[in-house]
């Protein structure tokens, strides 16, 4: 029978073919039965360490990653930053061989510098997973938003889909563009000329042929006209040290998704958002709430999609 | 691959299927309370035939579930990465009910057990039984189970395959014994 899957680690989506996405996506559709279950919980990673290395906060992608492992029976490990041994000066490298001096079978890393997780697996006996590097990739994120859209849009050629805000600094964007591309939907991306740079379109390579599918849009409404899909970025309001655009106010009404805006989109448009939202600033309210908004089925699918990560990369011995 | 020999053909297939439904209703005295779980792949169209038979014997067409064993498996580090996991249906409750697993070969024995653990999960059930197309005998087995209702004991050495070939997955309704390389 073929794999769908047969890398040892998963470190971002630019490295993925569109076969191997597909593959990781029909086995994260069947990994949903098993949360809705009375008993959540099947034996298949018996026995098998996960440890979860995060340099940065976030609770919902810990969480997430926390349940998947548990859910298949994994023992996971948390490690934040603030307890961990690189406070006290000691290298990602040495930090990385002490932990793979213990034997864990798979390290999920979030960082806030692109590229640790392909150092860590350079290093590492361990497979990697990339929880978020820096503004480089997010491939998590980028796989439970394709299963969203697949679910409601059922395939993925043809669609249009808008991402709104801060794309300069996004992993979520990047991973995702990458991914609706390979899988042949159109990306439009907009937001303020600071977070959206004109050469950005080169992120899709020319050589692959997919340069046409990626369209950089000034203003909001012209990537929302007749979208899909909208994909709507969080403000990172941490970094408006570096005043990117005036004022969070001035952001929200030239950015912001309203129902007005929205409704330039298709009827059947839905509503994404990586989370955590900043309800008035990047998107309404009464757009967070409609029933055009599947940001909670998004959390709902990040659990599946881990869970076949965790399963596709540890599931057996000669992954490599 | 090479076919040694073929064991069945669709006319035995069915004939088996037929008396493997016939002995089910017998021994539970009815098909009121059966519940067929048939196991991914090959046990899933087998467990259809079967319940259209049991339907057409008894006027009465038992529940009907999807086992997919493979988050169970105990060889998952020795059969090299990821087997492709599919989902398993159960949309009727198990507890309480009479359930009749059903699956192409019985060989070592360790996909039952998956299966048994697997249906412990979703809860208790009154009676399981197992009913099987081809049992390759008990010398193989590498735990204590036995099937309750067999098609055809066929004795096999270690270097041999027995392929059940159905109409869903391959051209041919057959069995045959195939010689593995």
């Amino acid at each position: 029978m073929d794999k769908p899957f047969r890398r040892r680690d998963l470190l971002g989506i630019r490295d993925l073919t569109a076969a191997e996405i597909k593959g990781i996506l029909d086995t994260s559709e069947n990994f949903l039965e098993v949360n809705v279950r009375e008993i959540k919980k099947v034996p298949t990673l018996r026995g098998k360490t996960v440890i979860n290395l995060f340099f940065e906060n976030s609770t919902r992608t810990r969480t997430s990653f926390e349940l998947a492992a548990k859910r298949l029976s994994a023992d996971a490990v948390n490690i934040s930053v603030a307890s961990s041994s690189l406070s006290k000066g000691e290298t990602l490298v040495d930090t990385a061989l002490n932990l793979d001096a213990m034997n864990p079978d798979c390290i999920v890393v979030r960082h806030g510098s692109a590229g640790v997780p392909y150092q860590l697996a350079k290093v590492s006996k361990a497979a990697i997973i990339n929880a978020g590097d820096g503004s480089n990739e997010h491939p998590t994120q980028a796989l439970l938003d394709a299963m969203t859209i697949r679910e409601h849009k059922k395939q993925f050629e043809g669609l249009e889909v808008a991402i709104v805000g801060d794309i300069l600094h996004s992993r979520v964007a990047r991973s995702n563009i990458h991914l609706l591309t390979k899988l042949g939907a159109r990306v439009r991306v907009a937001g303020p000329g600071t977070l959206v740079p004109p050469d950005f379109i080169h992120l899709v390579g020319a050589d692959e042929g997919r340069s046409t599918q990626l369209i950089v849009c000034e203003h909001i409404e012209e990537a929302i006209r007749g979208a899909d899909v909208v994909m709507i970025l969080r403000i990172q309001r941490e970094r408006q040290d570096a005043a990117y655009f005036p004022t969070l106010r001035e952001y929200s009404i030239h950015y912001g998704l309203t129902n007005e805006r929205l409704d330039l989109a298709k009827k059947d448009a839905i509503v994404l958002h990586p989370g955590p939202m900043n309800r008035g600033i990047e998107i309404a309210s009464e757009v967070a709430d409609s029933s055009r908004s599947l940001i909670l089925d998004q959390v709902k699918y990040g659990v599946a999609v881990r869970m076949a990560v965790l399963y596709l990369v540890t599931g057996g011995s000669a992954s490599a | 691959m090479v076919e040694k020999s073929r064991i069945m053909d669709a006319a035995a297939m069915n004939r088996a299927l037929r008396r493997l439904a016939t002995e089910i209703v017998e021994k539970n005295k009815g098909a009121d309370d059966l519940y067929l779980v048939g196991i991914r792949r090959r046990g899933v169209p087998l467990a259809e035939h079967i319940r259209d038979k049991i339907e057409a014997i008894e006027g009465v067409r038992p529940l009907y579930g999807i086992l997919d064993i493979t988050l169970y498996r105990d060889d998952l580090s020795t059969v090299g990465a990821n087997p492709i996991v599919n989902r398993t249906e159960l949309t009727e409750d198990i507890e309480g009910k009479n359930i009749v697993l059903i699956d192409d070969v019985l060989y070592t024995g360790r996909t039952i057990r998956a299966a048994l653990d697997q249906l412990m999960d979703f809860g208790r059930p009154k009676r399981v039984q197992l009913a099987v197309l081809i049992d390759r005998g008990s010398e193989h087995r590498e735990l204590p189970i036995q099937a309750d209702f067999i098609g055809k004991t066929v004795p096999t050495k270690q270097t041999e395959i027995i392929k059940v070939m159905l109409k869903e997955f391959d051209e041919v309704e057959a069995v045959g014994i195939f010689e593995r390389k």
